[in-house]
């Protein structure tokens, strides 16, 4: 199915062609880092991971959504996300790579990566989380294509892919409660020793996942001829809205525990993301950004009328993509190391070279992206009226 | 079959791709590296021994500098036994670029030849070596 | 014999597996079988090293210059000139922030500025060792908490679970910055992270570790497991603190505590 990537009009390949340049660009910024080491980058003794952990904290959310259209789909039924599912499964599949990309370009000594699994540790999470994303990665191209060639075939998917698919359930949770794990077991990291840190990660997943694949549907509407239909995209936006509304709740329970207990260690990392602390507040306008972006995403979601108009909903979708961005992708990693153990305010942001090279990562996912979605349209634009069989 | 001619190009350039290295050396003659133990230290040694005999160390070095290095950082270990019974105590700066001070004439002759990196002075110190 | 692509395929994967399997039967057995490693005669023992900084004996800035400089030379510990690349195994800082949350605006000012020495706190219960995916850093049987700079591979994930902010990251090449190598000694490479090792290095000759020689008496150091030794009898002697304690990590680094007014020794 895959030679259907390698037909397409100009502006497919305008755009694939596009990727790759984004992607060059990258790979050289990299190269750079590679021979001079990470000292390239904003980070610091203090502040030790930055913009690419971030990246891969918030894109292992985007991989674990693709279960809220799995789940209506194949445990209640709800056939109205049967052309769509496979959309979902193609994102998390391109959310997983830039995942393993980002902690590769993050990593000191790159070429011992295999490290982890020649002495593997099973009480370190990353061990945990680097299993658990490699099997996610797998079980979803797996899925996605037997579903999507069983589809081409006018075929129900072969009886073996069922039991994955239960599973991959089950196991999109598993992946970014790991994830959560990475910072919520940590003594002294005041900000991340929370127990509703997995809770608020799943939560915030739900949200910012399907948000993007509406964005996605709307676009893979307006260029091709596959329609993904209005009413998969209406259940999508009540699911955005409820996740949102838990992940702003959940939120706000960490800033009333920090606040009102008044514990200085707790607080701390609040006032430095939102307040400025010590006459340092880099962060500050981006996190008001996120705060403003949330709630203005959260009334266009709520209101009824809003959010059945597709318009609005796209706009309400796009301010909540990037308030996710800018919370978890970047303020969630430096919350978490500033202050210093000594209390101390060392700032950190991304220098050019970093921010050439998450560029570079985030090109490949959409590549990746893309000739997935080109081979699941081509294969719906041929089925186009078939009732799906499974 | 389909674009017949299109695939017998394709093998043909893919093959003469691979086999670049092999013609491409055809007829030359690389001398075969003799790594020198001519230092100064070796040649007050007594009985002129390595820790291990000449050709298990030839075929076996990369290996025993593993078990020395996990014996060493990893078990706290610091003395190696020889198969004679003969005590060393392990490091490479310390013990074994004490007698093959002559980096350039022992190490790197055979790992050139085998066009092999080890990566080993990235952090540890190699001897200063006098031009000879 | 006629063959379908799927079974050829299936034949072709077997016998490379078997080959595989065949390659890995067929190496030649160990032959080191003879020779062991043994634990250097000298070696100075413990089951869990300690140490005692007894802060009332540094007294002039020359005094932790000494101490830091034995430590950072013999371990070739680049001076890189900047804080956002620094690479320390042991270095000072004052009371308000090596132990946060403890000082209080009325303590005496002499008390709050007063220089600690920090470093690697070789805790019991290390959280560095606990993340490590590839336990390139480790527990060892003195208690030292070890790192293999050979297998790191440079995740940080230990800089973020230190409390202590023990450990230092390369974040370039560092030979270039060691002025005078210690030529006994290797230096790091690009992306592995770094600390203090309690000089097992030196321990294995018998030796007392760098800091410890250069104190003048200052840094007290040995086995706190056994009653005999001095570091217990210093604790027992003396009031003594350690850094974050409440998070549980045990830290082996003790603080006696100068009593201004006091006579020193209650």
């Amino acid at each position: 199915m895959l030679e259907k990537a390698l037909v397409g009009t100009k502006k497919y390949w305008t755009w694939v062609f596009f990727l790759f340049a984004v992607i060059g660009v990258g790979a050289v910024a990299y190269m750079q880092q590679f021979n001079y080491g990470l000292g390239l980058t904003g980070l610091s003794r203090d502040v030790s991971w930055g913009l690419y952990i971030g990246q891969f904290t918030f894109l292992v959310g985007v991989a674990a959504s693709a279960v809220m259209l799995v789940i209506p789909y194949y445990l209640h039924d709800f056939k109205k996300f049967g052309k769509i599912v496979i959309l979902g499964e193609f994102l998390a599949v391109s959310a997983v790579t830039m995942c393993i990309l980002f902690i590769f370009v993050d990593m000191g000594q790159p070429m011992r990566i295999m490290n982890v699994m020649l002495h593997p540790t099973p009480n370190s999470v990353m061990f945990w989380d680097s299993a658990v994303l490699g099997g996610y990665l797998m079980l979803n191209i797996i899925i996605g294509w037997a579903t999507l060639h069983a589809d081409k075939k006018g075929v129900s998917p072969a009886p073996w892919v069922k039991p994955l698919i239960y599973l991959s359930i089950p196991w999109a949770v598993s992946i970014h409660t790991v994830t959560a794990f990475l910072y919520a077991g940590l003594p002294g990291r005041h900000f991340w020793l929370s127990a509703v840190m997995a809770a608020r990660f799943l939560a915030s997943a739900f949200a910012g996942g399907p948000a993007l694949l509406i964005i996605l549907a709307l676009i893979v509407r307006k260029f091709t001829k596959f329609d993904p239909g209005r009413e998969p995209i209406q259940a999508i936006g009540k699911i955005v809205t409820y996740a949102m509304i838990a992940n702003v709740f959940l939120l706000l329970l960490e800033v009333f525990t920090a606040v009102y207990s008044n514990i200085p260690g707790h607080m701390h990392p609040f006032k430095y993301l939102y307040l400025g602390l010590e006459g340092h507040g880099k962060l500050v306008p981006l996190m008001w950004t996120s705060s403003i972006l949330a709630i203005v995403s959260l009334i266009l979601l709520i209101f009824p009328a809003l959010r059945k108009n597709e318009n609005t909903l796209a706009l309400a979708c796009i301010a909540l993509f990037i308030s996710l961005w800018i919370d978890k992708g970047f303020g969630l990693v430096i919350g978490g190391f500033v202050p210093n153990p000594f209390e101390r305010v060392m700032e950190y942001w991304p220098t050019l070279p970093e921010t050439l090279i998450t560029i570079g990562v985030w090109a490949i996912g959409f590549l990746v992206l893309t000739v997935l979605y080109k081979v699941a349209v081509s294969v719906r634009e041929e089925t186009e009226g078939v009732e799906l069989e499974h | 079959m389909y674009n017949g001619g299109k695939i017998l190009i394709g093998i043909i350039v893919f093959l003469l791709f691979a086999a670049f290295p092999f013609y491409n050396n055809i007829g030359k003659v690389s001398a075969k590296p003799e790594p020198k133990l001519n230092t100064p230290v070796i040649q007050q040694l007594a009985e002129k021994k390595c820790v291990e005999p000449k050709d298990f160390m030839k075929a076996e070095h990369m290996q025993m500098l593993n078990d020395w290095r996990d014996s060493a950082i990893r078990e706290g270990k610091r003395t190696y036994i020889n198969s004679e019974g003969k005590p060393f105590y392990i490091s490479l700066q310390n013990t074994c670029m004490n007698c093959h001070s002559n980096k350039k004439e022992f190490c790197d002759k055979c790992h050139t030849y085998a066009a092999v990196k080890p990566y080993c002075w990235t952090c540890h110190i190699e001897p200063k070596e006098k031009r000879s | 014999m006629s063959m379908d692509r799927r079974d050829f395929l299936k034949l072709a994967g077997l016998s490379t597996v078997g080959m595989g399997a065949g390659w890995v039967l067929s190496r030649p057995g160990d032959i080191l079988e003879a020779s062991q490693f043994l634990q250097t005669k000298e070696l100075l023992n413990a089951k869990q090293w300690a140490m005692v900084v007894d802060i009332r004996k540094f007294k002039t800035v020359e005094d932790y210059k000494k101490v830091i400089d034995a430590c950072h030379k013999i371990h070739n510990v680049p001076d890189l000139g900047n804080p956002k690349d620094e690479v320390k195994w042991i270095w000072s800082d004052s009371f308000d922030h090596a132990f946060p949350g403890q000082e209080s605006e009325y303590m005496p000012e002499e008390m709050k500025h007063k220089q600690f020495v920090l470093l690697c706190n070789h805790c019991e219960n290390p959280p560095c060792v606990r993340v490590c995916p590839t336990k390139a850093t480790f527990k060892r049987k003195d208690g030292i908490t070890m790192q293999d700079l050979h297998r790191c591979i440079g995740c940080r994930y230990c800089m973020a679970a230190c409390p202590f902010g023990a450990r230092s990251f390369n974040y370039r090449d560092p030979r270039p910055f060691v002025k005078e190598p210690n030529a006994e000694y290797p230096t790091r490479m690009i992306g592995v992270v770094e600390k203090c090792t309690f000089c097992e290095e030196r321990l294995a000759k018998g030796l007392m570790p760098a800091c410890v020689e250069a104190s003048n008496g200052a840094l007290i150091f040995g086995d706190i497991t056994d009653t005999n030794s001095e570091v217990r009898k210093v604790l027992a002697d003396n009031y003594t603190i350690r850094r974050k304690s409440e998070l549980g990590t045990r830290p082996s680094v003790y603080y006696i505590l100068d009593i201004p007014g006091g006579d020193g020794n209650a």
